[in-house]
C-alpha cells in the first residue's frame, strides 16, 4: 500500500483567477459564436424530419451492389492504409531520431525535425490529398501518399516521445563495449521502443483505415469513390451498403490491433 | 571458483527470432505486391515530379489579396470548432459519467458505450455528409458534426478515466449518507477532473484542426474556401489558406497549453 503523502491545500488566489479567467472567456467565446454563426433556424427545426427522410431512403440496403463495385474499393481502400502507414516509417522514424533529445543533441535539428513533425499534423489528410491529387492525377497514389504524409507527424512525435523515455544504461553498457552507433541503435535502442513502436504503429494504421474511407471524395481512390459517385447520383440504398462495408472494416481493424497488441506487449 | 570460463558463454545473447523475421518477410511481399496493385510506373512518377515543381511554382507567392473571404472563413471555423466543443464537451460529461462500468449498472452502461462507439466509427467527414445531406449546407453541419466526434471520443476516454479511479473515496462518501449527485461531485469529479480538462483542450484542439475541414464536404468554415480554390485552380490563395491553417492550429496548441497549465 502507498502511504498518502499527498499535501492538500486551497487553490492560490492567482490559481482562482486564472481559472475563472479561462472559464469566462469560453463563455463569452461560445456566447459571441452563437450570436455571429449563420445557423438558419428552419434547417434546424425540420433536421430531425430531413434525416428520417434520408435514412427511410437508405433502405432496404442494396446489397447486390458488393460485388459490383463496393468489394474491390474496398480492398484499395485497406492497401491504402496500409501502404501509407508504411511509407510513414520511411520519414517518420529519422524525425523521430532527430527529435529525440537522448539520440541527437543539436538545437537545430529538434526545430527542423519539429517543425515537420507539427506541419505534417496541421494539414489535414484531405488537404494533402488534394495536393497530392493535382500532382499525380486521382487515383490510389495520392491516396497511399496523403496517408503517409499525415501520418508522419502522428508516428514521429510518439515515437520520438517513446525513444526519450528508454532506460540509458544499457545503451551505456553497448558503449562502454565500443559497439559501433548502428548497433546501439539496433540492439541498445530498439529493443526497448519495440513494443511502444508497433503499438504506435498498430494505432496509426487503425486511424488510417477509417482516415482512407474519406480520401476518394477529393478523387484519391478507395471506398470513398463508390461513396461519393452513388451519392451524387442519389442512389442512397448503394450509399447504405458502402456506409456499412466501412462500419464493417472499421470494426474488423479494431478487433486486429486489440489482437496482435495484446500478442505483442 | 577459478576464474570466468568464458568458453560457456559464448550464446549469443541477440538471437534470431524466426517468427519475427518470417512478418516482416510477409510485410515485404505485401508491399511488393500493392505497390504492382497501385500501378505507379516511373513514367508517371517523373510526371508528378514536374507537376509538383509546377503546383509549388504557382503556390510560392502566397496570395493574401482576398483576405476578407480568408477571414470570414477563419471565423466561421472557429466559431464551429467553439460551439461544437462545449456542446460536444458538456454532452459527454454526462455520457461517460452513465457509460463507466464502475457507476452503472451493466444494462445502462453498455448502450450508452455502444452510442459513443458509433459515434466514433465513422470518420468525421462522412457524418459531415450525412448531416450536410439532412440539414444543408452551412455551419450547422459542421456543428453537428463534430459535437457526434468529440462524443466519441472524450466520452470514451472519461469513461475510462471513471473506471480507473479509486473506489475508496466513493465508498468513504456513501457513508456519510450522501446522495447520487453529491457522490459524483465530490468523491467522482475531483479524482477525474484535471484528465477531463486535458481531454477536453485535446478535443478543443482537434475540432479546430477538423473545423477546417468539414468544408470541404459543404459543412461551413475554411475547408469550403479552401475547396473551392483548389477547384478554381486558385493556387496562391491555396497557398494562403494552408499558411492561415497552420497558423491557427499552432496558436490552438499555444492556447490550450497554457489552458493546461492553469488546470494543473
Amino acid at each position: 500500500m502507498n502511504t498518502i503523502d499527498h499535501h492538500w491545500q486551497r487553490f492560490t488566489l492567482k490559481q482562482k483567477l486564472s481559472r475563472y479567467a479561462v472559464y469566462l472567456v469560453l463563455i463569452i467565446a461560445f456566447f459571441q459564436s452563437i450570436k455571429s454563426v449563420e445557423v438558419i433556424p428552419e434547417f434546424l427545426l425540420d433536421a430531425p424530419e430531413q434525416m428520417a427522410d434520408m435514412f427511410a431512403r437508405m433502405w432496404p440496403i442494396d446489397f447486390a451492389y458488393y460485388p459490383v463495385a463496393v468489394h474491390d474499393a474496398m480492398i484499395e481502400t485497406l492497401n491504402i492504409a496500409t501502404l501509407g502507414t508504411l511509407i510513414t516509417l520511411i520519414f517518420a522514424i529519422p524525425l523521430a531520431l532527430m527529435n529525440a533529445s537522448n539520440i541527437v543533441n543539436s538545437a537545430w535539428c529538434h526545430w527542423i525535425s519539429r517543425f515537420f513533425l507539427v506541419s505534417s499534423r496541421s494539414v489535414n489528410s484531405l488537404v494533402w490529398a488534394l495536393l497530392f491529387v493535382s500532382i499525380f492525377g486521382p487515383g490510389v497514389i495520392a491516396g497511399v501518399l496523403a496517408i503517409a504524409f499525415r501520418s508522419i507527424g502522428f508516428v514521429g512525435k510518439l515515437l520520438g516521445e517513446a525513444i526519450e523515455e528508454v532506460n540509458m544504461g544499457s545503451i551505456e553498457a553497448l558503449k562502454a563495449t565500443g559497439a559501433s552507433w548502428l548497433s546501439i541503435l539496433l540492439k541498445g535502442y530498439w529493443p526497448q521502443v519495440l513494443p511502444a513502436f508497433f503499438s504506435i504503429v498498430l494505432f496509426r494504421w487503425d486511424i488510417n483505415v477509417r482516415e482512407s474511407a474519406v480520401l476518394g471524395l477529393v478523387g484519391a481512390g478507395g471506398i470513398g469513390v463508390v461513396l461519393d459517385d452513388s451519392m451524387n447520383l442519389f442512389q442512397w440504398d448503394r450509399v447504405a451498403m458502402s456506409l456499412l462495408a466501412i462500419f464493417a472494416i472499421v470494426i474488423v481493424a479494431e478487433i486486429v490491433v486489440v489482437n496482435i497488441r495484446k500478442r505483442l506487449i | 571458483m577459478a576464474g570466468i570460463n568464458s568458453s560457456q558463454n559464448r550464446e549469443n545473447p541477440f538471437k534470431q527470432n524466426w517468427f519475427v523475421t518470417a512478418t516482416w518477410l510477409i510485410v515485404i511481399c505485401y508491399v511488393v505486391y500493392s505497390f504492382q496493385a497501385m500501378g505507379l510506373s516511373w513514367e508517371r512518377f517523373n510526371d508528378g515530379l514536374g507537376h509538383a515543381s509546377n503546383l509549388l511554382g504557382r503556390m510560392v507567392p502566397p496570395n493574401f489579396s482576398r483576405w476578407s473571404l480568408l477571414l470570414s472563413g477563419l471565423i466561421e471555423s472557429l466559431e464551429i470548432a467553439i460551439i461544437s466543443s462545449i456542446f460536444g464537451i458538456f454532452i459527454s460529461l454526462f455520457l461517460g459519467l452513465v457509460a463507466a462500468r464502475n457507476l452503472m449498472p451493466t444494462w445502462v452502461s453498455t448502450p450508452v458505450r455502444m452510442l459513443i462507439a458509433l459515434c466514433r466509427t465513422f470518420h468525421p467527414v462522412i457524418i459531415a455528409i450525412l448531416f450536410v445531406k439532412s440539414v444543408g449546407f452551412g455551419a450547422l453541419a459542421g456543428i453537428l458534426t463534430l459535437i457526434v466526434a468529440s462524443v466519441g471520443f472524450i466520452a470514451k476516454l472519461f469513461a475510462e478515466a471513471i473506471e480507473e479511479i479509486s473506489l475508496k473515496q466513493v465508498e468513504a462518501i456513501r457513508a456519510t449518507g450522501a446522495g447520487f449527485t453529491s457522490i459524483i461531485l465530490f468523491s467522482v469529479m475531483p479524482q477525474v477532473f484535471s484528465r477531463f480538462i486535458g481531454f477536453s483542450t485535446y478535443q478543443l484542439d482537434s475540432n479546430l484542426r477538423n473545423s477546417t475541414m468539414v468544408g470541404i464536404v459543404g459543412a461551413g468554415g475554411l475547408g469550403g474556401t479552401l475547396f473551392s480554390a483548389f477547384q478554381r485552380f486558385d493556387y496562391d490563395f491555396v497557398a494562403a489558406i494552408l499558411i492561415i491553417i497552420i497558423a491557427l492550429i499552432m496558436f490552438g496548441e499555444f492556447l490550450s497549453n497554457i489552458v493546461r497549465r492553469i488546470f494543473r
